[in-house]
């Protein structure tokens, strides 16, 4: 009994440190995993993906090391404030909104939302009549949240999820005719590990800006300028020297 | 009201999008935990009823009902209803499925099993309280043990049970707070949409306290009036 | 044997961590109750008001929207705090609310207050002459408190007390919403991963029973024993 309230005291002590305004040499970066083929744990357990692949490049790059702690994203942003780590590298998308608490990187992939329905459904485009009472999954917090909620929020009934598995759970269940994602993680977890289930509907989305923005960006605490511009000159140097394409095209084949 | 459009021309989180998804997760709370009261109402009165029954193959099973109810949490009950039943090979091809595949149904499943098995509990209680001097006049009077429970038995132990049922009450209104687990937008979820998409706790999660807060005051309210209505006769009496 | 597929492992820790959080919480919020009871008591009327605001509120407001505010607005607020600091000295010093620690936190402070209550009619319920009795033997306040307020107390209290218990430990579920990996969390990942929810949710359930009848057994000897010099009742 002591020995268990000593080890749980232990548990208790809350983090804390100090540390001078400083030049990182150990950057640790937020993710929320699983969202293949971004970010995800390989068949051996280990953590993989096009953000990990191109985070680790970026940062030896630079000359520091890195870390990834997994956060589920209704608390990423949150997370990155408290300095559980440093940075967010997790598919996020750069907007106005999140400008007003974190700084963004330069956007180092784009890539558009589209929806998904199970195989057959009579969902064949989208728009306000078809979508109309239709129960739609999004990830909470989400510029794909965001987006179908404003545009879509009167007539379908929008279900949020804390994880894109608990999302995909109910897909399955066909508790949700739809969901609203980015494509290439669609693509993955929908139309190629359940080959002939799933289809996609309608276009691709991309606009408006005010949603999907330039893309993805790695997500600062608004004062580390000088970091984000540390990784801002090492992707240009990626980009340049051919490793990001290298990266891109092992995720995403030629395109 | 100019201070109140100056405040809300003055913020970004509390545009009328979000007071409406307050509103709409009010009215779900509200329905959500209506209605499971009501059911388990109904449901507890037969079985407090037979949980004070000698015959144990009646007593027995009931026990056990409520002992396992009131013995895990909530939200186990709620994710067992709402993960399992989609397991059931089939049941999307059966007429249940429209409504078990809203989150609402299996929500109201989990939230009236488990009132109903508080409430059974509180009833049982009272039921058992009853003086042994009513049911013997009662007896006397020549009256059937089914009228007994009816017009001796029943009425008083509603009294009695009333104090402790409107605890029921409130609790079952927090209890529901778990809802947003299962992607139910009720003022719970309405908050944590709010605060996920801008960041804000404070603002987010005060103002759902706050209603919760209100309608919790509201229901203690009610309670102490129909106490004092229906109990009027067992206060002692004055001047 | 049951079919766990690996996840037997993270469960059983799951559940240390389950029970971790119920002990500490109930030891924070048994000190919140006989601080808030005491402060309900005492003749200073901010001391009485404050408590009043502190049991009333909480009573008022759903675990599970108070473990929110606190652990994600709790967070932002040392953020503001540590950021001031940043701003005005440069020196980048922050608290790290993790997850545990702010479950133990909340559910301590949420079943302080209704700890608060139960305390306050156990006291309330002691016979005032025994501690007069004490008085008159010449003990200081802090002896009257320990030899004599406390333990007639407890056998008031303790009913209350086996009630509020029973409801923390299963409050203690609700950590798995804001992140924390307890049993309850393992058991829903679990089950989403392998589409087998009953596998994992129904031993979970089990242990929450086994637990609740051990704490019921145990009340009932502590019962007996506070009641030792009470003859039956």
């Amino acid at each position: 009994m002591k020995k268990l309230l000593t080890v749980s005291l232990l548990g208790l002590a809350i983090a804390a440190g100090t540390a001078q305004a400083r030049d990182y040499d150990h950057v640790r970066f937020g993710v929320d995993v699983p969202y293949e083929p971004m970010e995800y744990r390989d068949a051996d357990g280990e953590l993989t993906g096009f953000d990990i692949e191109l985070g680790n490049a970026l940062c030896a790059e630079i000359g520091v090391t890195c870390e990834w702690i997994e956060q589920e994203w209704d608390g990423i942003i949150p997370g990155l404030l408290a300095r559980n780590y440093d940075a967010i590298m997790s598919s996020m998308t750069i907007n106005d909104e999140r400008r007003q608490t974190v700084l963004f990187s330069d956007p180092y992939i784009t890539i558009p939302g589209a929806w998904f329905a199970p195989a057959g459904s009579e969902i064949e485009e989208i728009n306000e009549e078809a979508l109309a009472d239709k129960s739609i999954g999004v990830q909470r917090g989400t510029t794909f949240d965001s987006y179908v909620t404003d545009n879509y929020g009167g007539v379908a009934n929008i279900s949020r999820y804390s994880t894109a598995d608990d999302m995909v759970l109910d897909l399955q269940s066909q508790r949700l005719d739809l969901v609203f994602l980015e494509f290439i993680v669609g693509q993955v977890t929908l139309l190629e590990n359940h080959e002939g289930e799933y289809q996609v509907v309608g276009e691709m989305v991309t606009e408006p800006e005010e949603y999907f923005g330039e893309g993805f960006g790695i997500a600062f605490r608004l004062r580390d300028e000088a970091l984000a511009e540390r990784f801002n000159e090492a992707l240009a140097t990626l980009k340049e020297d051919g490793t990001y394409d290298e990266i891109f095209e092992r995720y995403f084949g030629e395109e | 009201m100019e201070w109140f459009n100056a405040l809300l021309a003055d913020n970004r989180i509390f545009t009328p999008n979000t007071i409406a998804f307050y509103w709409e997760g009010l009215v779900t709370t509200t329905q959500l935990v209506f209605l499971s009261l009501l059911v388990g109402l109904v449901l507890a009165v037969p079985l407090a009823i037979g949980r004070s029954s000698r015959h144990r193959w009646i007593s027995l099973p009931i026990y056990v009902y409520t002992y396992v109810f009131r013995g895990t949490p909530l939200l186990i009950q709620l994710y067992i209803i709402y993960y399992g039943v989609v397991f059931f090979d089939g049941i999307q091809e059966t007429f249940l499925w429209p409504m078990l595949r809203e989150a609402f149904y299996p929500a109201l499943i989990a939230f009236t099993l488990n009132t109903a098995a508080y409430t059974t509990e509180i009833f049982r209680g009272a039921i058992k309280a009853t003086s042994r001097g009513e049911i013997e006049a009662a007896r006397a009077y020549g009256m059937s043990p089914g009228l007994t429970m009816r017009r001796i038995i029943l009425p008083s132990a509603f009294r009695r049970a009333l104090p402790a049922y409107g605890n029921e009450v409130i609790f079952m209104l927090h209890a529901s707070a778990i809802a947003s687990v299962v992607t139910l937008m009720d003022l719970t979820g309405a908050a944590r949409f709010v605060y996920a998409r801008f960041y804000a706790p404070f603002e987010a999660f005060l103002f759902a306290a706050a209603i919760y807060l209100c309608l919790t005051f509201a229901i203690l309210f009610f309670f102490r009036w129909l106490e004092k209505r229906l109990l009027a006769h067992l206060r002692p009496q004055s001047g | 044997m049951l079919d766990l597929h690996g996840y037997g492992p993270r469960l059983l820790e799951g559940a240390g961590v389950t029970i971790q959080l119920a002990l500490l919480s109930l030891i924070l919020s048994i000190i919140l109750g006989l601080l808030t009871a005491s402060a309900k008591m005492s003749r200073s009327w901010l001391l009485h008001k404050v408590a009043t605001l502190y049991t009333t509120v909480i009573r008022g407001v759903p675990d599970l929207v108070l473990m929110m505010l606190l652990f994600f607005g709790g967070q932002m607020a040392l953020n503001v705090l540590t950021d001031m600091i940043y701003d005005r000295f440069g020196v980048d010093w922050y608290v790290n609310l993790n997850a545990f620690a702010a479950g133990v936190i909340t559910i301590g402070f949420i079943f302080g207050a209704y700890m608060g209550e139960t305390f306050r009619g156990a006291f309330m319920a002691v016979d005032h002459g025994q501690i007069e009795a004490g008085k008159a033997y010449g003990m200081s306040p802090w002896l009257v408190f320990r030899r004599i307020r406390f333990p007639l107390m407890m056998r008031h209290a303790l009913p209350g007390l086996s009630n509020n218990w029973m409801v923390l430990l299963k409050t203690t579920a609700l950590v798995s919403v804001i992140g924390l990996t307890d049993m309850v969390r393992v058991a829903a990942e679990a089950s989403r991963a392998t589409h087998e929810p009953f596998t994992f949710l129904l031993p979970v359930a089990a242990v929450y029973l086994l637990i609740a009848s051990l704490s019921e057994w145990l009340f009932v000897r502590l019962q007996k024993r506070y009641n030792v010099g009470f003859g039956e009742h």
